[in-house]
């Protein structure tokens, strides 16, 4: 009886905690501290219409933090994603306006690019054993080089309506096709990682590598998937980017993929692989998106964000830090 | 009278020491003399207290009541570096070195000496070479330690504790990793130095080695001291008794006889890494094969191979009589061949996660036929599993909370849930205490007797002996011959493995 009990409650348990999989009790503790924090503060925080904005204005991040979720699962890390997602949007407008292509064809082409760059990243920390660090710096650097080359570093300016207000026209009031996107993708990757196999299988290899391996888990062509994906995910936020701003430009997401692997790690993963997920990394893009707006709303300046930014990272780990030594 | 000379010659007497971690007591009223030049063997099951009662005397970890004399003054190291300075060290059964980093430099690191502003090399190396020397040992002290075997690892260990003027040095399992030839050396240094007047706290678990190599025996059970023998040359039978605290009938399950068709049959393989050539054998359903051999002679890589972790140059590997491809474990686990690799914690479970989830990881195409996981259903499996294997777990609970022999458990757990047709074990028991051993021997022959063929490769000869209706041995990568269970004892094995 007494074992019956015991295991009840542990499973109560296993379920609260599974939904924010990888520790991000305490991240998400942190969000709602900072909302209710901001609504006392700040006469427009919470209303309809600011948070429609932030919705927004986490859009690019949120859908390459899906892809860094994955990246960081398997103890990897993408340097690339703002280079991508730079290179993206320049070959969009370049095929767009500069060739005249339909602009659904280049934004197909712009993803295939996009993936291509992760599957080179991908076969270089595979095939080259190279450290994933290392590999995604170098693509950082060529995908960065490339989209300058397009255009001989001009911005171009100027896209079909139909694009541009994809991320404009918010339907029912509510959501613009691109916030939907994101939306979408995120419960996608949620079931793929939870309920999955295959999804699980990057917690194994996360985890290690070599007992993946020996469990019948193809590790290498995991990893370069999920590589591809990322990169896939980065070019799509550069789609979105580009439809947000009306434009593209080869010097747009640099530091993002700072803010994306920050978004994950207050998320609650570990960059030694094995611990993290979407119900995580949801919470710290969220967690980065309202700490920027209320900070706007507050006439906090940029500056002083950044720095506040630094000490929120620097928080969320050592939060968890101190809780895995606790146990 | 008798009474003075023993308190002269004790270098090293622990009294009354316990330690309690929040509600636990790992130790309780401890006490524990070490003489002059002797080798002490501290005996017990896992969790009985042995590493504990070391990390204390070495300074690692801080009793909670108690006291200690060393050299007639009083001894509570705060730090590993008050304990080294004071002479004793603890050598530990994973090494504590810096790879990249040289010997001589490994010897003196924390401490390096410097001469005109700079690291004395030449100094150090000279006093690494004369210790190494002194243990035997011809390596170049400034050959790095990534380079060198993990016997000569262990010796850079001891040549590090001896530049200290170690007086006393505690052994934590130092065969584990090596062979039978480089655990003879290992007896010989702790001879000479013993000779020297350095005394040795000496932790295995194997019974053979404590009654070769230790002067007197300790046995601690549930972290009590239980026993002391002024002597090794003990009954194993009694030894046992004492370190699991009930009489053991026998070690070995009996091996059923009722043996089936050939069902894995190895033709001619030859390692692409040159580990091992034109090994050829084959196990029946129900029968259990061993294969035996010195450290380096083959064994893992030749298993691997089967298994599909490494790649095979040439050769064939038959199920039921037809060829298999090998290029990925997961060909041999569609084959029904599960590997229970040699390194639990680096091969077989991924320590911080579930017991569940290292368990159903290998099975999701039963879990999840359709491809969508229920995790209820992960639940159940890892239920049904840890009940099967007798885990001492719940499913909810972390593996790297768990004791050796039940990670074990865990590790055959999640490879015989899939209900494999061939089974390799590569040391089944390492590092695992004595009554843990007879569950897991008990596991093994329960997957004969369902007819599973199953190869068991192990260090530990008994087990062999024990376990196996035949033995294989192998010596550097070539099989030397195939002992009948009538056949096989000891010396022939020994004889077949030392050509």
């Amino acid at each position: 009886m007494a074992s019956l009990a015991g295991t009840k409650s542990g499973d109560t348990k296993a379920t609260w905690k599974s939904y924010f999989s990888g520790g991000a009790v305490g991240p998400f503790l942190g969000l709602v501290a900072l909302c209710i924090f901001l609504s006392f503060t700040s006469e427009t925080f919470l209303t309809l219409r600011n948070f429609l904005n932030v919705m927004d204005q986490i859009t690019v991040i949120g859908v390459m933090a899906l892809g860094m979720t994955l990246v960081i699962l398997l103890g990897g890390i993408d340097l690339s994603v703002g280079s991508v997602l730079a290179l993206s949007g320049m070959v969009l407008g370049y095929l767009g306006n500069n060739l005249g292509w339909p602009f659904a064809v280049g934004i197909v082409v712009a993803l295939v690019v996009s993936a291509l760059c992760g599957a080179v990243s991908g076969l270089m920390i595979t095939k080259l054993n190279m450290p994933a660090f290392i590999a995604t710096l170098a693509m950082m650097s060529i995908a960065r080089g490339i989209a300058s080359i397009i255009t001989d570093g001009q911005q171009i300016v100027g896209f079909p309506d139909w694009f541009s207000n994809l991320a404009i026209i918010r339907h029912f009031g509510l959501l613009s096709a691109t916030v939907s996107v994101m939306i979408v993708l995120t419960i996608i990757f949620y079931v793929f990682l939870k309920y999955r196999p295959a999804g699980r299988a990057l917690y194994a290899v996360g985890g290690n590598p070599e007992v993946a391996r020996l469990a019948g888990i193809h590790v290498e062509r995991a990893t370069l998937l999920v590589y591809t994906t990322c990169a896939l995910l980065s070019g799509l936020a550069g789609v979105i980017l580009s439809a947000r701003l009306d434009s593209a430009q080869p010097s747009s997401g640099i530091g993002y993929e700072l803010d994306t692997i920050a978004a994950v790690v207050i998320g609650g993963a570990s960059l030694a692989g094995g611990v993290g997920g979407i119900g995580g990394t949801v919470v710290g893009v969220l967690i980065i998106g309202f700490l920027r707006n209320g900070l706007n709303l507050l006439h906090v300046s940029p500056f002083v964000q950044q720095v506040i930014i630094g000490v929120v990272i620097a928080l969320a780990v050592a939060a968890d830090t101190f809780r895995a030594r606790r146990r | 009278m008798s009474e003075q000379s023993i308190q002269s010659d004790t270098i090293l007497s622990v009294r009354g020491i316990t330690k309690k971690y929040g509600s636990v007591t790992v130790l309780s009223d401890v006490d524990l003399d070490v003489r002059h030049g002797e080798v002490l063997a501290l005996l017990g099951e896992n969790g009985a207290g042995k590493s504990t009662i070391s990390s204390i005397i070495a300074g690692l970890v801080q009793p909670t009541t108690g006291t200690m004399t060393w050299m007639g003054e009083p001894h509570a190291p705060q730090s590993p570096a008050d304990a080294l300075s004071a002479g004793i060290g603890l050598i530990h059964q994973e090494m504590r070195l810096l790879p990249a980093l040289s010997v001589a430099e490994n010897v003196f690191v924390g401490r390096l000496p410097i001469r005109m502003g700079r690291v004395d090399r030449s100094g150090i190396n000279r006093r690494a070479a004369e210790q190494l020397r002194r243990l035997g040992l011809d390596i170049a002290p400034t050959t790095l330690v990534r380079d060198l075997k993990v016997a000569a690892q262990q010796q850079v260990e001891i040549a590090k504790a001896l530049t200290l003027n170690a007086r006393l040095l505690i052994f934590d399992e130092p065969t584990a990793a090596l062979g039978g030839e480089e655990t003879l050396r290992l007896f010989e240094r702790i001879e000479q130095l013993k000779a020297e007047g350095v005394s040795f706290i000496y932790i295995s678990h194997r019974l053979d080695e404590i009654a070769r190599i230790a002067d007197r025996v300790a046995v601690l059970r549930d972290g009590q001291l239980v026993a002391t023998h002024e002597t090794a040359q003990l009954p194993v039978k009694t030894l046992v008794e004492e370190m699991v605290g009930r009489p053991l009938d026998r070690m070995f399950p009996d091996l059923d006889e009722a043996i089936g068709e050939t069902l894995l049959e190895v033709e001619d393989i030859t390692s692409a890494s040159g580990a091992f050539k034109n090994v050829s054998f084959s196990v029946r359903q129900g029968e259990v094969l061993g294969i035996a051999g010195i450290v380096g002679a083959g064994r893992t890589e030749l298993v691997r191979a089967i298994a599909g972790a490494d790649p095979i140059a040439a050769g064939v590997v038959k199920i039921a009589g037809k060829p298999i491809r090998l290029s990925h474990p997961s060909d041999a686990l569609d084959q029904g061949i599960v590997l229970v690799p040699e390194d639990r914690k680096a091969q077989g479970l991924i320590l911080p996660q579930t017991i569940a989830e290292n368990i159903a990881q290998t099975n999701y195409d039963q879990i999840a036929p359709k491809g969508w996981i229920n995790p209820k259903a992960v639940d159940r499996f890892a239920r049904v599993a840890i009940e099967r294997f007798g885990v001492k777990g719940r499913a909810e609970q972390r593996v790297n909370e768990l004791s050796g022999g039940n990670q074990q458990k865990v590790v055959i757990a999640k490879c015989i849930s899939r209900n494999p047709r061939v089974v390799i074990l590569d040391e089944p028991t390492r590092g695992i205490d004595v009554g843990a051993r007879a569950a897991i021997y008990e596991v093994i022959a329960g997957l004969a007797r369902q007819g599973m063929a199953v190869v068991v490769v192990s260090s530990d000869l008994d087990e062999v002996l024990g376990l196996a209706h035949r033995v294989m041995v192998l010596s550097r990568g070539i099989n030397r011959g195939i002992l009948d269970r009538e056949k096989a004892d000891r010396v022939a094995v020994m004889e077949l493995a030392t050509t």
